[in-house]
């Protein structure tokens, strides 16, 4: 099981989180139709490093993307959505 | 030498040392007309329909490890087609005919034992749900039994049936045609028949890289070297999205994991292939007696073939409140198979973008009972150049033009399925 580091709660069980989508998948609504259905519909799915959106759902219930490796899951630089803001 | 009880017979009085390798190791020729990256099941089936019922001979299928390897041998056995949409009706239920006829036309027992696949309902709308289902099914000419709760505890007398269950069961569906299947034999017996006809099946061999000219895909470079093609059929499963990437394409795939667990072997004690409407929990007992169990996917991407304890004590839970004597077996392996997650759960068997590049993938977690319909329509298009009507709905574009066919209803979330 993944330890995931909540930058409000600190590391948590994976299974208080859950997986939305790779942050290459966020689609914004300025979006154009073939911008949208490739975002939408289809991936990169790279075998190793990649950019997530998670939530940690079942404990502070907000949105952090992190960098997570798709073969060793090794977590890094994970922040609060809209920290930055 | 064919398989049979006369050659068992002989082969028992001769010590059993007469038996021949059941296929070659062939170092890979320079060019064939058909390369099909992947020897898991779909694309050994895929070879053998090439060579059995078109004469495509000059084949040769690359395995980056050895053959059913992957999901072919990570997955439940459980061979069904009770889905509710009409495409996927007529892929699943050609495959089921296929899988009815198979050990015969290979000459390979497969152990298919059609026991049974049972959907329980456990409350007035997964009952409804589940009578949709069996009318759809049969006015598509499939088989389906709707079950009152009485005829299900009959059938499974080990459900717990008793007032406090957690899980109330109301009846369920049954596709009596449904079963399992021993599925290394699959991988096996398919080698073996399409090695007989002339595919050359080659293991330890890893693509890694598509040769292109002019945008036509030429060949692909191996971990044994450069071998050309007129046509590359990928067949990979969990890295169709790494292999279509070496051609430039980004697929509409996520490759997720899904675990399944078995028990240690004990005597006969259910003979039926049980799942739920409601829960995701699929129980069956194995010929050699495990009590085989699977659960929900992961649920985000990863190749790592590795999954979490959290979704087995899941399925494991779900499994001894169906069927509370299974409390005391003790768990001997878990494992996991890396699924491509297709944005609407269903298939893909179509051309490429790039001329000469084909693709077979897609399957999300249920590509197994697919097995035999899947190489028969990918063979069907790689020799004849033409879609059958069956694989016509499971098109690579589908997403972009609308066409979707989501038996979830569930929307572009691979996560959710």
């Amino acid at each position: 099981m993944m330890l995931i580091p909540c930058p409000h709660c600190g590391p948590r069980a994976q299974a208080e989180f859950t997986f939305d989508r790779p942050v290459e998948a966020i689609t914004r609504p300025d979006g154009t139709a073939p911008e949208l259905i490739r975002n939408l519909f289809t991936r990169d799915n790279p075998k190793g490093p990649s950019r997530e959106l998670w939530r940690h759902t079942y404990g502070c219930r907000s949105w952090i993307t992190l960098t997570r490796d798709t073969v060793t899951h090794a977590i890094s630089d994970v922040t609060a959505v809209g920290a930055s803001q | 030498m064919k398989y049979s009880a006369f050659n068992l017979f002989r082969e028992g009085l001769a010590g059993h040392k007469g038996w021949p390798q059941a296929w070659r190791d062939p170092e890979p020729k320079s060019h064939y007309d058909i390369v099909v990256i992947g020897g898991g099941g779909h694309g050994l089936t895929t070879a053998y329909y090439l060579a059995a019922l078109h004469g495509v001979r000059n084949v040769a299928v690359l395995e980056r490890s050895w053959i059913g390897g992957g999901n072919t041998g990570r997955n439940t056995t459980i061979v069904r087609s009770n889905y509710r949409q009409p495409a996927l009706h007529a892929l699943m239920e050609l495959s089921l005919k296929r899988w009815e006829g198979m050990s015969d036309e290979i000459n390979y027992n497969v152990m298919f034992s059609q026991r049974g696949a049972l959907f329980l309902g456990h409350s007035d709308s997964d009952m409804l749900q589940l009578a949709q289902k069996g009318d759809a099914m049969r006015a598509d000419g499939i088989d389906a039994e709707l079950m009152t709760r009485d005829q299900v505890a009959k059938l499974i007398p080990l459900l717990d049936m008793s007032p406090s269950a957690r899980y109330p069961v109301q009846g369920g569906l049954i596709q009596r045609r449904g079963g399992t299947a021993r599925h290394d034999a699959v991988a096996w017996g398919y080698a073996r028949a399409a090695d007989r006809l002339g595919v050359d099946i080659i293991q330890q061999c890893e693509v890694i890289g598509i040769d292109m000219v002019g945008g036509k895909a030429t060949g692909v470079r191996t971990t044994k070297g450069a071998i050309g093609a007129d046509k590359i059929a990928i067949c990979v499963a969990g890295h169709s999205g790494r292999v279509a990437a070496m051609a430039g394409l980004r697929l509409p795939v996520e490759s997720h994991l899904l675990q399944a667990f078995v028990s240690e072997p004990v005597k006969p004690m259910i003979d039926t292939v049980i799942m739920t409407q409601s829960l995701h929990c699929y129980i069956s007992q194995s010929d050699k007696g495990e009590i085989v169990l699977g659960g929900d996917p992961d649920a985000y991407p990863t190749y790592s073939q590795r999954g979490a304890p959290h979704i087995i004590e899941k399925a494991a839970a779900e499994a001894l409140a169906l069927v509370p004597s299974l409390s005391r077996l003790r768990m001997l392996r878990s494992w996991a198979g890396t699924t491509d997650m297709s944005f609407d759960g269903s298939p893909i068997i179509d051309r490429t973008p790039v001329d000469g590049l084909y693709l077979n993938g897609g399957w999300c977690y249920g590509g197994f009972k697919a097995t035999p319909g899947s190489g028969f329509l990918y063979a069907h298009m790689l020799a004849t150049g033409e879609t059958h009507p069956v694989a016509a709905p499971f098109r690579l574009d589908r997403f972009e033009t609308g066409h979707t066919i989501d038996e979830p209803g569930v929307g572009p979330m691979p996560q959710n399925r």
